[in-house]
């Protein structure tokens, strides 16, 4: 925002509030009401705003308070945000980031713990990425606001107090490369966001059985890397996929479907992928500890890969 | 017995500001009649506060917010006529560009030369031209799929709106938007949407971009938006959404409803449990108005009046345009329900009939002159039609192109380049 004075942002809460995560926190007082706006509660209509406004010649970031209320921004976020350059024939860009945290959280109920990434992904001229740490956190977010696309850059519920320390100085990430997290030789495994951390935490514990897992954070949900992951897939033959979208229809399902498309030849064993359940996230903490992917299915589902 | 035969006796009116003194050339006489086919009349404008706007059979009401003062007009009658010679030209081309164009299109269409929805703004022209032809280049217009005459008044040439029309590349969105969605950067015409409501929010974007630029940027800029829609988007969220915001933040914007009392079989009786629009204005903060949309004198009138307001920074208004469309709503609408009678009497209302006598009778323009602009739109609209004709259909590179501003966004292929760079992707034949 201190380098471009048509970047702006604006959401619920995001302005006097600081962002219902603090994400936004200070930045209203610097910049004024106008460049750091709240808007009522219409996210249908202030995402379109955003994207007229990013149409006319500005470039607004857009806050879903919460992910799970974009769906009420579907009409703007798939006719209009991904549509409207081609529709144009190339008049109008939208360079918007529309961004939020999503995600399954601690109890927090099934509407508020829902993964838009898998409702997103169909719609044509949209990019999706998703961080996972604040150091890409940071670099996502500068590419996403410097791309002449627009951009849904997913954020988790359970990530914003992760502690890292990250440069001071300015740096850009791809917005469509992986990020190699743990290199391997015997099993990759593809994952993203909050599900990274399952993997390490599983990972410790295939280390300790001998295994050498290697681990992408695929980052770029919407268009896949894959040269990344096909180097991957050449050098271990196998792979297994873990996400926090439910089983049908999510990121996963792509993601295996791409891969049978372009690696086949080199696959020593079928995908495995391991999803969230298809039920509506539920309020007790025991069932939703088993909705979701926990370490210890990582570990079997690998051991199970590398039979 | 439509609700609306008392607002149809309202005339239109100016939402004065406080402070600004008017010498308006209206007619001192207050209508209460029904207008007829051949005149235009303008009148008297009475604005009471909405404590007061309970209609009464024969009295003529508005609604303003509460925080706009108007007073009352004592006109005179030597000001007239209300156009000077060259507004009645400019007026009445435009109107007859978009009589026959629309009329070409049905030609066109039933030839096989135009596919899909195609929706006709045949009876409307007083709103479109009334409007658009007061606003300057960098004024934006947003609209609905009802757009080539919106597309017309503003600018786009008549060729580059029939190439469109006919999936060519040589339209103005080189063939990939089609009849419901029009564009120009040139002419900030911003769509043409096909779903109703969702260019609202659009049209509140550009108008937020022209306050940003103006109190953020410190840029010279007093850009208005007028967003065009219908009675039926009156029922949907988005619209009451955009009320709000732009009344909240003073967004120079006016939001002008072409009510032409049906969306598509829906009777706008049937569907709204007020069907009074304009008054839902002011419960947002804004002015109401209602005008005579038939009739472009009146329309224009109190088109200075909403895009003054927004330009010098009051806000946004709310114009309610009561108008028909002689057509169905689209060329595949059979146009069963709508009663014969309704619909003469608005045939009966033609706007390019009244100004036509209006402008003979004031003596501004002889109708020899009227009857060259007639022959020069006919010629106008045949070479657009030639030139749709023998354009080219857009090639298969073009295919690819354009999804994204950064074709970096289809993301890097198995071989570690940018799908972009697969020279089967020039050829609109790469596999993304």
């Amino acid at each position: 925002m201190d380098s471009n004075p048509r970047v702006c942002v604006m959401g619920e809460d995001v302005g006097h509030y600081g962002g219902s995560y603090k994400v936004t926190k200070g930045l209203a007082t610097k910049f004024g009401d106008l460049r750091v706006l709240d808007t009522p509660i219409a996210e249908n209509s202030f995402t379109g705003m955003g994207i007229g406004a990013a149409m006319t010649g500005l470039r607004p970031v857009i806050e879903g308070m919460n992910m799970g209320f974009l769906l009420l921004a579907f009409n703007q976020i798939s006719n209009n945000c991904g549509m409207l350059h081609y529709t144009s024939g190339g008049q109008f860009t939208i360079p918007v980031v529309i961004r939020g945290p999503g995600g399954v959280g601690r109890q927090l109920g099934a509407e508020h713990s829902q993964r838009l990434e898998s409702y997103f992904q169909s719609i044509p001229g949209l990019q999706m990425v998703a961080c996972s740490t604040p150091y890409n956190a940071k670099g996502l977010m500068k590419a996403a606001i410097r791309s002449e696309n627009p951009v849904v850059l997913f954020e988790h519920v359970l990530l914003y107090n992760l502690k890292e320390r990250i440069p001071d100085e300015e740096y850009v990430l791809c917005l469509e490369e992986a990020e190699m997290v743990r290199p391997g030789e015997h099993v990759t495994i593809l994952t993203y966001s909050r599900m990274r951390y399952h993997v390490m935490q599983a990972a410790k514990t295939l280390v300790n059985k001998g295994y050498d897992p290697e681990v992408i954070d695929i980052r770029s949900l919407k268009p896949f890397d894959l040269h990344t992951i096909g180097n991957s897939i050449k050098k271990t033959h196998r792979v297994l996929i873990v996400e926090e979208c439910m089983r049908t229809g999510g990121i996963g399902a792509s993601l295996r479907s791409a891969i049978i498309d372009n690696f086949w030849d080199y696959l020593d064993a079928p995908i495995m992928c391991l999803s969230s359940q298809d039920v509506p996230t539920p309020y007790a903490g025991t069932l939703e500890e088993w909705t979701v992917v926990q370490p210890a299915q990582i570990v079997t589902a690998v051991e199970q890969l590398c039979k | 017995m439509s609700a609306f035969s008392a607002l149809k006796t309202i005339p239109s009116h100016p939402i004065a500001g406080g402070h600004r003194r008017r010498s308006s050339p209206f007619l001192s006489s207050l209508t209460n009649t029904a207008p007829t086919g051949h005149q235009l009349h303008s009148s008297a404008a009475i604005s009471v506060s909405l404590s007061h706007s309970v209609i009464a059979p024969g009295r003529p009401v508005r609604a303003v917010s509460a925080n706009v003062v108007s007073e009352e007009k004592q006109l005179d009658g030597s000001a007239f006529p209300v156009i000077s010679r060259e507004e009645a030209l400019d007026l009445y081309e435009d109107m007859v560009l978009g009589r026959t164009f629309e009329d070409m299109c049905a030609q066109m269409y039933y030839r096989g030369k135009m596919f899909g929805f195609v929706h006709l703004y045949n009876g409307q022209e007083a709103v479109s031209t009334g409007f658009i032809r007061l606003l300057t280049d960098g004024d934006s217009v947003v609209s609905t799929y009802r757009d080539h005459v919106h597309a017309l008044s503003k600018g786009v040439p008549a060729r580059a709106v029939m190439a469109e029309l006919f999936g060519k590349a040589t339209g103005c969105c080189r063939g990939q938007g089609g009849s419901m969605h029009m564009f120009s950067r040139e002419h900030n015409l911003i769509g043409g949407f096909a779903f109703i409501g969702e260019g609202i929010p659009v049209a509140t974007g550009a108008a937020f971009s022209s306050k940003y630029r103006r109190e953020v940027l410190k840029e010279a800029c007093d850009d208005v938006t007028v967003a065009f829609f219908g009675d039926g988007t009156c029922n949907n969220g988005q619209f009451f959404e955009c009320l709000n915001m732009a009344a909240l933040w003073k967004l120079p914007i006016v939001f002008v409803v072409e009510n032409n009392l049906w969306a598509i079989g829906m009777s706008h009786i049937r569907a709204t449990s007020d069907p009074e629009i304009w008054k839902k204005g002011p419960p947002f903060g804004m002015p109401g108005v209602h005008v005579d949309g038939m009739d472009v004198l009146k329309v224009r009138e109190v088109a200075k009046e909403a895009v003054g307001r927004a330009r010098r920074g009051e806000g946004p208004t709310l114009v309610e345009c009561e108008t028909y469309r002689f057509r169905g709503h689209s060329l595949a609408d059979p146009d069963e329900l709508r009663n014969p009678a309704e619909k003469s009497r608005y045939t009966s209302r033609d706007p390019i009939t009244a100004l036509k006598k209006y402008v003979i009778e004031h003596g501004l323009v002889a109708e020899s002159e009227l009857k060259a602009i007639d022959k020069k739109i006919d010629d106008l609209v045949e070479e657009a039609v030639e030139f749709a004709d023998s354009s080219p259909p857009p090639p298969r590179s073009q295919l690819l192109e354009n999804v994204f501003a950064d074709p970096k966004g289809f993301g890097i292929g198995p071989d570690g380049k940018y799908r972009c760079e697969d020279p089967g992707f020039t050829q609109g034949t790469a596999q993304v």
